[in-house]
């Protein structure tokens, strides 16, 4: 292929002229298109003075000085010409005549009056409906049929693209363009043309077989569809960007016959045009069973129970903490829960004197709950005796951590205090002015937490501010820190990727509205929730989205990853099962409230917490 | 700081001949550890040390090439920052627009990023400049493009671009210049897809590396700055781990010695524009080609 800067300036320079006659018969009247050999005009036959007969004359300019270059292509043109003389099928242009003056060869063809599809597209600036496409498509088949059919040899079209096919004033297809053999300029660094496109990959081998016009058709197909243009995207890369992604009007059916035509194994496209036409009928008539397996088709969902639950008096708000055996979960009915992990048998509760809406932390056999009332206690985490209490000056929502020695707790009162975990003794705090509402993670030796007012802070051990960043509205979900980047979103509608030792912004995902979901994430891929009813995941290295699922409503609870599932419940009350890798939901289990926390998983169960008082184990399946 | 890396002996000066290239023992990485243990380096402030190499070749005539290498360290009581932007362009086209479209690229790409970054890095809260990491390469050679197609009408150029700030690297790349992670324990990890039909056809499976090689469309580029079509860059993020090196290059480096003998030049105890001369005459002992750059960023 010659590149597109060739193609609009090189010939310009040699067209001729209206009014030129060529050979004494043929008057040029204009310009009708330009090739990467010469241009193709409109003329008239002048051997037919009484009515106005219309020809296209189509040139070839032979430019290279090196004889071998113009030896092939006045072969490749003489082919062309030696094709078409021997066909006879209504979407392929007859040939009048061919002939070769100076250092320019002419064939002269039936005019086709119409516009080519490339052309047609760039008029119309958006999508052809399905139905077009499909009535052209099998056109484009039969015509590809006819030529694959030939005989003593099949005629492989090689060059199938929008702009070599004409739509003529009947709204019929009319192959043009049977001059082959221009693919590369080879040899020299980076002559940067763009590919194809069009081509199949086996192409690039030499190798031209029914399979690589098939596959051509499906790529013509998808960018009529989807009006992407494959010069313009990485090579062989549509089944990254199936048609009905990038245009939701086109149907599973017909999305899944192009698919199959742009396999890049030959041997998966279909066996033949006549094939691909019967598939695209079938589509056009959508009667009885189509024969290509629908790619993905819908979710199928599993049933899953829980194996216990337990119902509280008020609504679990948060999420459980599980260690030795025992679940623990705080409950706006004040009160702090022990159970029995396997069957959720109640082993002791702690009453506080407000709800507990944070997770529980397990430290060194104590258990630390925080609760509205103001107070953070410490228990014996097996009987649940109090070992001591401490009191801030406002609720405490966010859920109390300990690294390196230190009890860590942020308040609503804007204080982020480091607590001796034994005596609950303060060792240093750090005033951030906003409620602290997000659970603080830690890495690298640092801390990290969000405030109400947008911030996110970076604090060492002796609570020095590292970096501060600022979203545009509150973070209250938790920070997720992994590979020297810190994750978080915000209510301002961003999940934010921030380098942890700097804190400055490396990417951020632009949601559909804000997020109080915590992410989770593993190696390459951050998983959350958002407003905008989605549950997102997205790559970590550069902020493209991988999938998304529709949970049918705000998405308020965080997920959790564990074995290649996603868990994560919504405020619809459902409880998702995802599979990590594609978003596809495993199964999905109701309860009765919203669900605004994260799930525990442990000893091949997931406990998640529900606004309808209960707290659910799952089996791990 | 050139003390710090004289003591261990030169690896070249004990070698009275040049042997075939790789033929030997790697100098660097685990290996030299063996009989001859590298010290444990780590530096405080953690810093970034970088050197850079560049050669026309041996068959070309003109540089197309262009690098640019800079580093930044603060380090206070209240803060410590280190950045490093590094980059490299492989300019093509021909005679004059070569030249122009690489060293249009690198001036505009660099002018762009640092322009943003270092007055944030001064600013007394640095994490509130505006717009991600991510979306300021992305500026950068979006605004490089536009360079290009003024300056050099008909060129075009490769740009691979690599923007180091604390504990990450961000990279920006478009075309068939490369990256590369190299870990203390000698891993080699490349970052960078090449642009090009056959790296292409390759990850489908329709040809192996060796085919690769001797394609004859394995020049060819599907995206280049100067292609007057829209660029979709790759931009993405990773952990720079410490103690590691970063390693740019051209393709007159990688395309002519194997990662396995460019990467085993490296020693931690010597200073990596050492070693970048040592990687360009070792491209340069094998037909130098192409054009060649290099640029070698220790994290310590």
């Amino acid at each position: 292929m010659q590149s597109s800067k060739v193609e609009r300036t090189l010939p310009a320079l040699n067209q001729l002229k209206p009014g030129s006659i060529l050979m004494d018969r043929y008057a040029i009247q204009g310009v009708i298109g330009v090739g990467g050999m010469g241009s193709v005009y409109r003329a008239r036959d002048l051997h037919f003075p009484s009515v106005n007969k219309l020809v296209a004359v189509k040139e070839m300019i032979i430019q290279s000085p090196d004889p071998a270059t113009r030896q092939t292509a006045v072969k490749n043109f003489e082919r062309e010409a030696n094709i078409l003389a021997t066909l006879s099928h209504p979407a392929i242009p007859k040939i009048f005549d061919y002939f070769t003056c100076e250092e320019r060869s002419y064939l002269v063809l039936e005019f086709v009056d119409g516009k080519d599809l490339e052309a047609m597209m760039k008029e119309r600036k958006q999508p052809f409906s399905e139905e077009q496409v499909i009535a052209w498509g099998i056109e484009i088949c039969d015509v590809l049929d006819y030529l694959h059919s030939y005989q003593p040899e099949p005629i492989i079209f090689r060059d199938m693209k929008p702009s070599n096919v004409m739509i003529n004033g009947n709204n019929h297809v009319v192959l043009v363009d049977f001059g082959i053999a221009k693919n590369f300029r080879i040899g020299i660094k980076g002559t940067m043309v763009g590919t194809e496109g069009y081509s199949p990959p086996e192409q690039y081998r030499g190798e031209a077989t029914q399979q690589a016009d098939i596959y051509a058709l499906g790529a013509t197909l998808h960018h009529l569809l989807t009006g992407s243009d494959p010069r313009q995207q990485a090579p062989f890369s549509f089944h990254e960007r199936p048609a009905r992604k990038l245009n939701p009007n086109v149907s599973v059916e017909l999305d899944a016959v192009i698919q199959v035509a742009l396999k890049y194994n030959p041997e998966e496209r279909f066996p033949s045009a006549r094939t691909m036409k019967e598939a695209l009928m079938m589509v056009a008539s959508k009667t009885g069973a189509f024969s290509v397996p629908a790619a993905n088709g819908a979710a199928h969902e599993q049933t899953v129970k829980p194996v216990w639950i337990f119902r509280c008096e008020d609504e679990i708000r948060s999420s459980a903490a599980v260690g030795e055996g025992i679940a623990y979960i705080g409950s706006y009915d004040h009160q702090l829960y022990a159970l029995r992990l396997m069957d959720g048998q109640l082993l002791w509760k702690h009453s506080a004197e407000g709800g507990i809406a944070s997770r529980p932390c397990l430290y060194q056999g104590m258990v630390y709950a925080a609760s509205e009332d103001q107070k953070l206690y410490a228990l014996d985490a097996a009987s649940g005796k109090p070992v001591w209490s401490t009191s801030f000056t406002g609720p405490i929502r966010s859920s109390p951590v300990v690294f390196e020695g230190y009890l860590f707790a942020g308040g609503d009162d804007g204080c982020f205090r480091a607590l001796n975990p034994f005596n609950g003794q303060e060792m240093w705090r750090f005033e951030a002015g906003s409620p602290i509402r997000s659970t603080p993670s830690a890495g690298n030796g640092r801390i990290f937490f969000g405030t109400e007012d947008g911030s996110v802070y970076c604090l060492d051990l002796r609570g020095q501010t590292n970096w501060r960043f600022s979203a545009k509205r509150a973070v209250t979900a938790s920070p997720f820190f992994q590979d020297g980047i810190v994750y978080t979103a915000s209510l301002d509608g961003f999940m934010y990727a921030l380098d942890s030792s700097s804190g400055w912004g490396i990417w951020r995902f632009r949601m559909g509205k804000g997020s109080v979901s915590s992410p989770c994430g593993d190696e390459g891929a951050v998983y959350f929730g958002s407003a905008d009813g989605h549950l997102y995941a997205v790559d970590t290295n550069n902020a493209k989205e991988l999938w998304h699922f529709a949970a049918g409503g705000q998405v308020s609870g965080s997920p959790v990853l564990h074995q290649g599932s996603i868990y994560c419940g919504a405020a619809s009350g459902d409880f998702f099962c995802l599979e990590a890798k594609s978003g596809r939901l495993r199964w999905k289990y109701s309860t009765g409230g919203p669900i605004t926390s994260a799930p525990a998983v442990a000893n091949r169960l997931v406990l998640i917490g529900s606004t309808d008082r209960t707290l659910y184990a799952f089996p791990v399946v | 700081m050139k003390n710090l890396f004289a003591r261990n002996p030169r690896r070249n000066k004990d070698q009275p001949n040049d042997p075939p290239p790789g033929q030997e023992t790697p100098g660097g990485g685990a290996e030299s550890g063996s009989e001859n243990p590298a010290p444990e380096i780590r530096l405080e402030p953690p810093q970034l040390l970088y050197g850079a190499g560049q050669s026309v070749g041996i068959e070309r005539y003109e540089n197309e090439d262009a690098l640019f290498a800079t580093s930044l360290l603060l380090a206070s009581g209240l803060r410590q920052e280190r950045m490093g932007f590094f980059l490299v362009a492989d300019g093509m086209g021909g005679h004059q627009h070569g030249k122009e479209a690489s060293h249009a690229a690198a001036r505009v790409m660099t002018g762009t990023v640092l322009g943003k970054i270092t007055p944030g890095i001064l600013q007394s809260d640095p994490a509130q400049a505006a717009g991600s990491l991510q979306e300021t390469l992305l500026e950068g050679i979006q605004e490089a493009q536009k360079a290009v197609l003024e300056a050099a009408p008909g060129g075009g150029t490769t740009l691979t671009a690599a923007l180091v700030l604390g504990d990450n690297v961000t990279i920006g790349h478009v075309g068939d210049s490369r990256a590369y992670f190299y870990s203390r324990e000698g891993e080699i990890t490349r970052l960078t897809d090449d642009h090009t039909l056959v790296q292409r056809l390759q990850d489908l499976g329709q040809l192996t590396e060796s085919e690769s090689r001797e394609h004859p469309y394995r020049n060819v580029l599907y995206q280049a700055l100067g292609q007057d079509e829209p660029l979709q860059p790759d931009i993405k993020t990773l952990h720079f781990k410490q103690p590691g090196a970063l390693l740019l290059c051209s393709d007159g480096l990688w395309g002519v010695v194997s990662e396995k003998k460019l990467f085993g030049l490296i020693d931690w105890t010597r200073h990596p524009a050492e070693v970048c001369q040592e990687m360009v005459q070792m491209a340069n002992e094998a037909g130098g080609p192409d054009n060649i750059s290099v640029i070698l960023v220790y994290l310590l």
